[in-house]
């Protein structure tokens, strides 16, 4: 009995302990959570007196030149570091941050302020992150080897028995299911990197990128590689927009779209867009009909 | 006369009150036992029930991963997407038991001729027990349809296939070999005695002595399997958990995790149990009691 007695006493203690735990842990983020409104400004920022900008794990041409935005170099790098500049950050006070697309548009806690790695704007990813306005408007692309059966396409029903491939999780993967509904199941990959390699080895035979990254892969890295076509800007419903990424309800949101009005209307924005990115004009349109 | 009945009858009576008192007593035991374990259960549920959503992130948690409307939009996609899980899983077992099967015979061969034979099936499950699935997935399945392949030799289901059988096998060559290695010498020594060649030995008196005692273990690499299989995902095919990635970019939400992970248990935990079933009738079948 009174072993039995010690040993049922064993649970009361654990709940305590447990409820101890746990009230430790609501404690801690009471705390922290008090620090970050202290010190709110007009525009809070995760570490006062930095920007943090996340961008991709690596980044890629010809969004981030040679995987180091510090430089400015690539479209993405050039936006960033202007708005940043517009916001009173410059030099030392900008530091950046890498994350992979998926994690940056979970939920929770972010560690940047923005994050920026071709993210379209939709409504699904809105419900657990906030979108500033959009700083680049693009379409779907078609990109394949010469010879493959998606050569010479011209409209969406000479791609329905096209093999395709895509990155996970991206728009493209959506406009190939959604808008060009092929014969087969396309193949998908973490990143651009494994649909170019299955697109080398003829695994597919095509992959739908977004317009820009369409062009230097065609041109920089797959050999005998070429834009198909593009898709009208709005096939699919809605046209891709790329938005900054921010923790949900996030503040800085009002001023960085401040920001990215003023350099829309002071055409800093298309000046940086025709530096780095390739005339869209450059290939054909695929119609949907 | 008259009263040696009467002993008997009162003999049997007694046996039968004890037996009576014993049953009585080993019911009052396990039901005890099962009120204790109700008792702690309910307990420990309660608490987790109470405490977990007193932490400060909890509504935020069960929005991103157990939203029940996501759940319903993405669940119907994510079974039909499991159904290449099952597939993948129903071609690559019996290859794999027959490729370990045959890696765990040649390590066990004992002719000096067949040395190099040995050799290779130690480095081989060196190598594949070394490396990590996903590598072996990545490494394959990315690495031989670049050799230039044609169509439909060059799918991601064959190489992706390939991968799982190559690295699996080796762990299941481990296995057979481990029973291999239990059956006692004396029955190899009983089997030659009786004129049967090594090889005859090892097909009719070792083997099957063998097998029997690592089906459980061998179970448990199935179930692993089951769960990797996942992992051909990586180089292509839309499985179950691609599409619970997929979902989870477009709705920005975990739930469609949540829903892979019901799928393969609602698989893996039956799986588990007939696991546990056929150890517990194996230890029946080699030992005496159970001991409370």
């Amino acid at each position: 009995m009174n072993s039995r007695l010690r040993r049922l006493s064993v649970i009361p203690t654990a709940a305590i302990a447990a409820a101890l735990v746990f009230g430790a842990c609501g404690d801690d983020s009471g705390s922290s959570s008090e620090a970050t409104s202290a010190s709110t400004s007009e525009c809070p920022t995760i570490n006062e007196g930095t920007l943090t900008i996340g961008t991709g794990t690596p980044a890629y041409s010809p969004w981030v030149e040679n995987d180091a935005p510090e430089s400015g170099e690539g479209f993405e790098a050039a936006v960033a570091l202007a708005v940043a500049t517009e916001l009173g950050y410059e030099g030392d006070t900008v530091e950046w941050v890498r994350t992979t697309f998926d994690e940056a548009i979970q939920p929770g806690a972010k560690n940047f302020d923005f994050n920026l790695q071709q993210y379209s704007i939709t409504p699904e990813r809105s419900e657990t992150i906030s979108f500033s306005d959009a700083y680049y408007t693009t379409n779907q692309a078609v990109v394949a080897l010469a010879d493959s059966a998606a050569a010479g396409a011209t409209t969406i029903a000479d791609l329905v028995d096209v093999k395709f491939g895509a990155q996970a999780g991206t728009t493209s993967l959506d406009f190939i299911t959604n808008v060009i509904k092929p014969s087969t199941e396309p193949f998908v990959y973490d990143d651009n990197a494994g649909a170019k390699a299955a697109l080398e080895a003829g695994q597919i035979d095509a992959i739908v990128v977004d317009l820009p990254t369409a062009f230097y892969i065609a041109a920089v890295e797959i050999e005998g590689a070429a834009v198909i076509g593009q898709f009208p800007v709005d096939a699919g419903g809605t046209s891709d927009e790329f938005g900054l990424v921010f923790e949900k309800g996030n503040p800085l949101v009002d001023c960085v779209n401040a920001a990215l009005a003023t350099l829309k209307e002071n055409g800093t924005l298309a000046e940086i867009e025709k530096t780095w990115l390739s005339d869209k004009t450059g290939a054909p349109v695929i119609s949907l009909g | 006369m008259s009263d040696l009945p009467g002993t008997v009858a009162s003999h049997a009576a007694f046996a039968d009150e004890q037996r009576r008192k014993r049953l009585l007593h080993e019911r009052n035991v396990k039901r005890r036992s099962i009120a204790i374990a109700a008792t702690s259960t309910a307990i420990v549920m309660t608490l987790v029930a109470v405490l977990v959503p007193m932490t400060p992130g909890w509504y935020k948690v069960r929005r991103s991963f157990f939203n029940g409307d996501v759940f319903g939009d993405t669940f119907p996609g994510l079974i039909s997407a499991f159904v290449k899980d099952i597939q993948i899983f129903a071609w690559c077992a019996p290859c794999i038991v027959l490729w370990g099967m045959i890696l765990a015979v040649c390590r066990s061969v004992r002719t000096p001729a067949l040395f190099p034979l040995r050799m290779f099936a130690a480095a081989y499950t060196d190598i594949f027990r070394g490396v990590p699935v996903i590598l072996t997935i990545l490494l394959i399945g990315f690495g031989v349809p670049g050799l230039g392949l044609p169509r439909p030799w060059n799918s991601p289901y064959i190489w992706g296939s390939v991968a799982l059988v190559l690295a699996y096998s080796s762990y299941v060559a481990e296995v057979f070999r481990a029973g291999i290695d239990s059956v006692h010498e004396s029955q190899r020594a009983a089997s030659r005695s009786l004129g049967l060649s090594s090889s005859q030995t090892m097909r009719f008196v070792v083997l099957p002595q063998a097998v029997r005692r690592v089906v459980p273990p061998l179970m448990n690499d199935f179930i692993s399997l089951q769960k990797d299989v996942a992992l051909v995902s990586l180089i292509g095919p839309i499985e179950v958990l691609r599409q619970a990635g997929i979902d989870k970019s477009k709705y920005a939400n975990f739930t469609p995790y949540v829903g892979a992970a019901i799928i393969f248990l609602l698989l893996t935990i039956p799986e588990t149990r007939f696991v546990d079933h056929l150890m517990a009738r194996e230890r029946r079948r080699t030992s005496g009691t159970t001991v409370r």
